[in-house]
């Protein structure tokens, strides 16, 4: 009997291992005569307490959300557009993936249809999923605005001043950003940085040119555009002075680095400051807004779209239409910080007047409404979702020191073509 | 066996002869032996007709068109080989190949050489056997993604467990996500505790065919373990080392989670300067970041043929080796 004893113990912790390797995610039916709307998002958008107000309203819907990582829930849409089948009756897309999916925009509704007015929303925003032919492809939900979020505590250890309006003259466009950066170097605490990544400072800076990586003929003109090579040498010359931190954005080791305090600034819109407020919660009161050197700036923010699969395509319309009201747009903003994107609301006290207690009472509703408000539009083509990171790669390979500017720079444009061709 | 009743003693059935009914059963029987075989393994051919080989040849059929995610109707445009000539001259592709290469020798020689010894040790006669020969089949069972995850903070550059005790007793940091070698390295390592355990189980099953009067022989003449191991361990499994090399070579070529995720931000280039990129994640970035659908599908292809090749090349040289001894 002793011998079988192990051999017991081993099934019991192999079955226990496979029990816990298959959960299982239930999926509940609707009732008979009941209309199921599913909404996929890719991150918490805030509308759990709108839904049930809705179902209040509309007796006979039920409303149910999917949430899914930011790459697999695109990933997963653009799939089920190709198959034919298995998309939501609501899908949220990211406004850096919006002209990539305009390319199939004949497979989503057109809001004019029922009743939406591209006029609702910022004219840039609109602007972004409205296909060729006009149709209005997509609601605006949220934007990002852009600002820039910086550490008080480090700021006066460096001897720099930390009233942000003093902060935001220091910095009136980017070379003096990177000049200030020098200065914060020179005197700068033991491991702490002026940025987190050369990526995320390009970024920045590209957004802000009238011409990004595509012209308005859907050409990709990253090798030809001086703006792209100017933002490339910025940043490639604040990461060669030592400026970064060299910490990936979204990876593990950039949220310890807030934690850590390994770095003094951060090019911030506004649904990052609830990421670092939830990174890095200990650091509440040390950290402070500006505004973005260069003024203005979006990162991010998303629309709501109903593709023509959806079986519900009036009631999943009336629904977006509802989530992207300014009503609703302005109570999400002071509840979770999610910047609005509807026009009314930039005239709206209860939005401008919006301070964050954790960035030390900095007033958020104006900074960030002043960002996206003055922001210009640029065009933005199919590809340049996949044109940014691959930039990205080349200052952090500088970065790293494995190559010198002008040979990351001849990668660069090697990756763009390998990524651009058919 | 079906038996069936005759069916003249069956009411309110259609007459028939009794020499009928008999051929009839005899038929039956005939299909009963020869047939039902078929329809048993049936399922599996259905199954891999439908996500195998239809898979197979539609991404063949791609590959021959230029079908673009960003390019409408671009799935009719007919270019023929035009896709594969890319290939030839596209150096991320060689590039890939050579990472794949590379992560798979460092990756699968020292682990099967520690799957044998293992399955050497593990032949033994000892206390809790059971226990200790599933227990080296326990890092195989957990999830890819969660051991990459897991394996990329060990290897973290500032905060890793591996770079704090390398630093204890003196030795540098590595930045072990951004060097060649640092990053196959470390992928190697990540195999290797994987899929020990399951090779071990392999060589272990192929020794219980081993009869223990060669051990008992050696012992009396005084063999030491390391001896033992050369001399009757590795001999016997010989055509299992075969069987193993052959399985790992394709788990090789195939390799795609582990690196994906030990990419920190997970982008599919494989570092910053695509150092280790595997064929897997080339494709995967041609597809799913890129939308070059076609090109994808070439690449698919090309790994495909590298797959055939290589079992080919090591079905040849098991044949050497079986007719050597």
């Amino acid at each position: 009997m002793l011998t079988r004893r192990p051999k017991a113990l081993t099934a019991l912790l192999l079955g226990c291992l496979a029990l816990v390797g298959s959960a299982v995610g239930a999926c509940g039916s609707a009732t008979p005569g009941e209309k199921r709307l599913v909404v996929e998002i890719f991150g918490d958008l805030g509308y759990r307490d709108l839904y049930t107000k809705f179902e209040q309203s509309h007796p006979g819907i039920k409303i149910v959300e999917h949430i899914v990582s930011y790459d697999d829930h695109h990933k997963n849409l653009q799939a089920h557009l190709l198959g034919g089948s298995g998309t939501g009756d609501i899908e949220a897309i990211d406004g850096g993936y919006m002209a990539q999916f305009k390319v199939m925009a004949d497979k989503f509704v057109d809001f004019r249809d029922y009743g939406a007015d591209p006029d609702q929303w910022l004219a840039w925003k609109s602007q972004q999923a409205t296909g060729a032919d006009g149709r209005l492809m997509g609601l605006g939900a949220d934007i990002g605005g852009l600002a820039m979020c910086y550490r008080r505590d480090l700021f006066e250890q460096a001897g720099l001043p930390t009233e942000r309006d003093r902060v935001a003259a220091l910095w009136p466009d980017w070379q003096s950003y990177i000049a200030t950066g020098k200065r914060f170097m020179a005197k700068a605490p033991k491991d702490v940085a002026w940025f987190d990544s050369g990526s995320n400072v390009f970024n920045a800076i590209i957004n802000q040119a009238p011409v990004g990586y595509t012209d308005r003929g859907n050409n990709v003109v990253v090798a030809d555009n001086p703006a792209v090579k100017q933002a490339f040498d910025l940043a490639v010359e604040a990461v060669q002075a030592g400026q970064s931190a060299k910490l990936a954005t979204f990876s593990q080791q950039w949220n310890a680095g807030f934690q850590r305090g390994s770095f003094a600034t951060v090019a911030c819109p506004a649904w990052m400051t609830e990421t670092i407020r939830q990174n890095a919660p200990q650091t509440s009161g040390k950290w402070d807004i500006a505004t973005v050197p260069g003024g203005s700036g979006n990162w991010g923010g998303s629309f709501l779209t109903v593709p023509k699969q959806s079986k519900h395509r009036k009631e999943a319309a009336e629904l977006a239409r509802f989530l992207t009201a300014p009503e609703q747009a302005s109570w999400i903003f002071r509840t979770q910080g999610h910047l609005p994107s509807q026009a009314a609301l930039y005239d709206d006290p209860a939005v401008l007047g919006n301070t964050n207690a954790f960035f030390n009472n900095a007033p958020t509703g104006r900074i960030f409404t002043e960002a996206a408000k003055t922001l210009r539009p640029q065009y933005q083509g199919p590809k340049d979702g996949d044109i940014g990171p691959l930039i990205g790669l080349g200052i952090t390979r500088v970065d790293k020191g494995k190559q010198g500017p002008s040979q990351a720079w001849r990668q660069v444009l090697k990756d763009v073509a390998n990524a651009t061709e058919p | 066996m079906a038996v069936f009743a005759p069916s003249s003693v069956l009411p309110g059935r259609r007459k028939t002869t009794p020499a009928a009914a008999e051929r009839r059963s005899r038929l039956r029987h005939k299909f009963d032996v020869s047939g039902t075989p078929y329809l048993y393994i049936a399922p599996f051919f259905l199954m891999f007709a439908a996500f195998g080989v239809f898979p197979l040849l539609y991404t063949g059929w791609m590959a021959l068109t230029q079908w673009n995610r960003d390019i409408p109707g671009s799935e009719g445009t007919f270019v023929g080989l035009g896709n594969f000539a890319r290939l030839i001259n596209d150096d991320y592709f060689w590039n890939a190949l050579l990472n794949t290469a590379a992560i798979g020798v460092l990756g699968t020689v020292p682990q099967l050489l520690l799957a044998m010894w293992f399955a050497h040790l593990l032949n033994r006669k000892m206390r809790a056997r059971t226990l200790l020969r599933m227990g080296v089949l326990l890092p195989n069972i957990t999830s890819v993604a969660a051991v990459g995850l897991i394996f990329a903070q060990l290897f973290g550059r500032d905060l890793g467990l591996i770079n704090w005790v390398l630093s204890l007793v003196g030795l540098g940091k590595v930045d072990w996500q951004a060097g060649t070698w640092q990053s196959w390295v470390a992928l190697a390592v990540i195999l290797t505790w994987r899929w020990t355990g399951y090779n071990a189980l392999i060589y272990l099953a192929a020794l219980q065919a081993v009869p223990d009067d060669l051990y008992e022989a050696a012992d009396l003449d005084g063999a030491g373990q390391f001896q033992k191991f050369r001399s009757i361990t590795v001999p016997a499994l010989r055509p299992t080392i075969i069987f193993s090399v052959i399985l790992s070579t394709i788990g090789t070529i195939q390799l795609f989670t582990e690196p994906l995720m030990f990419n920190p931000g997970l982008s599919p280039t494989g570092g910053d300067s695509r150092q280790f990129q595997t064929l897997a994640m080339y494709v995967y970035e041609q597809f799913w970041t890129h939308g070059k659908y076609s090109y994808a599908a070439t690449v698919s292809w090309a790994m495909f043929m590298i797959i055939v090749l290589a079992v080919g090349a090591n079905y040849l040289l098991s044949r050497r080796i079986r007719s050597s001894t």
